[in-house]
């Protein structure tokens, strides 16, 4: 890792974090439309829905609008970026929690009500899952004496030994991030008729698909971040990340979608509880 | 085949049907014949769709929400009728309200016929949409439907199109 050049790196993590992103999608319908008993869309779908949404025709609003999108994607692209170069774990979720705002802010400047029921939805979800990413970083913190990320791998074991709890509330957490049920009040991606798409029915075409390359990004990020959790070993890491996201695609089609109230009694309540006694545990 | 045949979105717009065509849509999505092995997804917004799938016989009053709906939806587009009231206004034929066809409103592409038509309709007219939607993508011009020479009751009303009946078809 030491003598491969940062740009090349950069580059690389940029080019190939939605590939990895969309084919976890590709799994992720494949695997809710065999537990539904249907054989389900090819594998790479993800990859087609996307290239056909940039060769659209593109239907602009407002501009406005247009730049969020945009901001959207780039501050997911520096989340990113930051994570792939272990890079202040603070300024990650600052950067993550930007990108969600522009997200909210581009559905707040149109006029469909939807859209705006959407972006408060998007506002409780946030109020829902943040303090649970604080905490885990508070906890890796006490962990390991740092709040850089690249720290993480000079443990010399893993983390998941020490935040167990931390982890199970991280995917609870990373249930609302990726819109699974019973949390996907913002915008769903099974329930297209509810809410009318919500956050993102004011966008179309190509720009819709910026919003499909940054959700593309924001897997990569769930699911590295749970892979991290298990440092030691590569397929270890690897197996946990894919252990939590099968959780939540059955989850998923587990259960109904819930109410905003609901979703932030139950993240105040159970995970945010979860994740203070891991922090009360392995307090020195 | 362009990505854009690979991934039809459906967005399904109910001009005043009696909800047959709309049931028997939706049947498409179940297990049993699951258009989402082609990449169809029912969307609930037309700026997300590549299919206009329109159902019922359209009058006066939702012609322009009609013509809204179709404006809405990103080129390039299919448009499918579905149901004998899409093509000759079915068992409203010549009533005082009935236009006699969503194709007097907006281009149609694909026309399926049946009261309601049947998921293995549906999908064969899909089927034709999507490569429809191909020939679009890549540049193509291609031809409107011919309307389906079907009526189910004659016209009552003088100054309307007279329709052909079934024999002559």
């Amino acid at each position: 890792m030491v003598d491969v050049p940062q740009w090349l790196i950069i580059i690389l993590a940029l080019v190939y974090a939605p590939i990895i992103g969309l084919f976890l999608m590709g799994i992720e319908r494949k695997l809710s439309a065999r537990f539904q008993g249907r054989i389900g869309p090819p594998l790479f779908q993800p990859y087609y829905d996307l290239m056909k949404l940039f060769s659209k025709e593109a239907l602009v609003l407002n501009r406005v609008q247009i730049l969020y999108a945009y901001l959207h994607l780039a501050f997911m692209m520096v989340t990113v970026v930051l994570l792939v170069l272990g890079q202040d774990l603070l300024l990650v979720l600052f950067a993550h929690a930007f990108s969600t705002i522009c997200l909210i802010l581009g559905g707040m400047c149109v006029r469909s009500p939807y859209s705006r029921i959407g972006s408060h939805r998007k506002i409780m979800q946030m109020v829902a899952y943040e303090p649970i990413m604080i905490l885990m970083v508070i906890g890796i913190y006490i962990n390991q004496g740092s709040f850089m990320g690249r720290d993480v791998f000079l443990l010399g074991k893993p983390m998941l030994l020490t935040l167990p709890l931390i982890f199970v509330a991280f995917v609870v957490a990373g249930m609302i991030k990726l819109d699974k049920s019973p949390f996907d009040v913002a915008t769903s991606h099974h329930a297209h008729q509810e809410l009318v798409k919500g956050i993102t029915i004011e966008y179309s075409g190509p720009f819709l698909g910026i919003i499909e390359l940054t959700f593309a990004y924001e897997v990569f990020v769930i699911f590295g971040v749970m892979a991290c959790f298990w440092t030691t070993n590569l397929w270890a890491g690897l197996g946990l990340a894919l252990a939590g996201y099968g959780t939540m695609i059955l989850v998923d089609n587990l259960t109904a979608r819930l109410t905003t109230n609901w979703m932030v009694r139950y993240m105040w309540s159970i995970p945010l509880v979860l994740a203070l006694s891991n922090l009360i545990w392995i307090y020195k | 085949m362009k990505a854009l045949a690979r991934s039809p979105w459906i967005c399904h717009y109910n001009c005043n049907s009696c909800n047959g065509c709309d049931i028997e849509l939706l049947a498409c999505l179940t297990p049993l014949y699951d258009v989402e092995r082609f990449g169809v997804i029912n969307v609930g917004n037309p700026k997300h769709a590549d299919i206009l799938v329109v159902t019922g016989s359209v009058n006066h009053r939702n012609a322009r929400v009609l013509k809204n709906i179709y404006d809405q939806v990103p080129k390039p587009n299919v448009v499918v009728a579905l149901g004998v009231c899409t093509s000759s206004g079915g068992i409203f034929a010549g009533c005082y309200n009935i236009l006699g066809g969503i194709d007097k409103v907006i281009p149609v592409d694909v026309f399926v016929v049946g009261c309601p038509p049947k998921p293995e309709a549906m999908i064969d007219g899909f089927a034709k949409a999507i490569g429809l939607l191909d020939a679009k993508a890549k540049g193509l011009s291609t031809p409107l439907a011919e309307k389906p020479r079907i009526c189910m009751v004659p016209t009552v009303r003088p100054e309307a199109e007279a329709p052909v009946s079934s024999e002559k078809a």
